[in-house]
């Protein structure tokens, strides 16, 4: 369960404090919750509260009771995090040694962890491109791998901040369908309206605040209805 | 560029322990960088092109790991040579390409996994002092990543300034270049915290 609690963010800017998220209050409870809203609107802050990549500067944000800001690392260990860009993420030269380099809290020796990264891999149908370097993997294939070495831990809950944004439509389905299949609880923060809309809730963002938050279905047809009216991103006045 | 890449392979070189090929590595840098004088870093440049040669690497792969640095060691023998006489350019050209193929040879025939352990398992002296091994690994590890990773975005950069006609500015293509290492970095730093790899 993921809590925010008056959960707000005030960020320092040249001209003094901006405050890019609003003090929140939610609790996540279902499995699949998608987080919507225009550019700059303030889904990323939303999302990367949850792992404590940011945090709060007002209120609270808990993970099945652990507060983010102090029991940082218990947190983590239970909360995914993957990123648009799966390049920034993957940090070893082939697809193996990268999800193997997730599991070497939890796998001490090498050829074990190598045998565990492997099962991983192929959990994924990665499985033919273990030793490939991840240079040349193509941006479907890095963001399932991106996927893998997140998921290689088994987290109880995975953020994923717009996960196929940078996919071509055969990709960014694939992507969606196994996001949406996956047994954690999903935090999915996208613009693909129809993905949004086949999660159980949505939280629609606008300008730094919540601005509708029900099931999915009807919170995608609300900001379908509405998306053309609302301010452009960073103009905040 | 090939410091950073590994190729696996079966030649004796990659059957090493990776601690031996560290610690020689480590101990060739001490030399290379000590005995002083043109003939000695020739010899050095030659074993470093051995080396390579030997790790399997080949002449075209082998071309590519200098080339990757032929730049900046024109630029420093170019100094040298004005500043000191040829005899200094020689010798800190040849320290250099010295350094940077043994430093290929150590990565080329050495899994990234392999060394990160190798590391983390020889500087565990150092944890009583509140140095945790696996920190110390990680940096390793991903400051041997950041060469190639920062010299494809130097290319994709190259390529982007192309494209706009730019190609002949400096600034057209070191601005976006600095910013994007900088980003890159930020994001691989949020990345390894969010898989829980810094804590
Ligand atoms: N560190 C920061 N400093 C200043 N402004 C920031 C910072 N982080 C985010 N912002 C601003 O906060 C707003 C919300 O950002 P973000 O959560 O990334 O939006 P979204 O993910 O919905 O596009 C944006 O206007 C962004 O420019
Ligand atoms: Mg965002």
């Amino acid at each position: 369960m993921i809590e925010f609690d008056r959960a707000g963010v005030r960020v320092p800017v040249a001209s003094g404090d901006l405050q890019i998220l609003a003090p929140t209050s939610l609790s996540l409870t279902e499995q699949r919750v998608a987080l919507i809203g225009p550019n700059g609107a303030g889904k990323s802050t939303l999302a990367r509260l949850v792992n404590g990549l940011a945090t709060p500067s007002s209120g609270q944000v808990r993970v099945d009771g652990l507060d983010v800001a102090t029991r940082g690392r218990e947190v983590r260990r239970r909360v995914g995090f993957t990123f648009t860009d799966p390049a920034a993420q993957l940090v070893m030269p082939t697809a193996a040694e990268d999800v193997a380099l997730s599991l070497r809290r939890t796998h001490r020796h090498r050829a074990e962890r190598r045998a565990a990264a492997l099962d991983v891999l192929a959990d994924f149908g990665l499985e033919e491109l273990a030793d490939r370097s991840v240079q040349t993997l193509s941006g479907g294939q890095r963001q399932l791998l991106a996927l893998a070495g997140v998921l290689a831990t088994a987290p109880s809950v995975l953020v994923a901040d717009e996960p196929t944004t940078l996919l071509d439509l055969a990709n960014a389905r694939m992507i969606g369908d196994l996001l949406l299949g996956l047994p954690q609880q999903l935090v999915l923060v996208t613009h693909d309206l129809d993905l949004a809309a086949r999660c159980d809730r949505a939280v629609l963002v606008t300008d730094g605040r919540v601005a509708a938050d029900g099931p999915a279905a009807e919170v995608v047809a609300h900001y379908r209805a509405t998306a053309g009216t609302a301010r452009p991103a960073g103009d905040r006045g | 560029m090939l410091l950073g890449h590994h190729i696996p392979g079966t030649t004796r070189l990659h059957r090493l322990p990776a601690g031996t090929k560290l610690g020689a590595m480590l101990l060739i840098g001490l030399i290379v960088v000590v005995v002083r004088g043109p003939v000695s870093a020739l010899v050095a440049v030659a074993m470093g092109l051995a080396l390579l040669l030997w790790a399997g690497a080949g002449l075209r792969l082998t071309l590519r790991a200098i080339r990757g640095v032929l730049v900046v060691a024109l630029c420093l023998g170019g100094w040298l040579a004005w500043q000191q006489g040829w005899a200094s350019a020689v010798e800190g050209v040849g320290d250099l390409l010295a350094l940077v193929l043994v430093a290929t040879v150590l990565t080329l025939t050495t899994p990234v996994d392999e060394l990160l352990d190798t590391i983390a398992h020889r500087v565990r002296f150092l944890r009583p002092l509140g140095v945790d091994p696996e920190r110390v690994a990680l940096a390793f590890g991903l400051m041997i990543r950041a060469i190639p990773a920062t010299v494809e975005l130097a290319e994709e950069t190259q390529r982007a300034a192309r494209a706009r006609g730019l190609e002949r500015s400096l600034p057209a293509r070191l601005v976006p270049l600095v910013i994007r290492v900088v980003a890159r970095a930020q994001h691989t730093g949020d990345a390894l915290h969010a898989r829980g790899l810094g804590d």
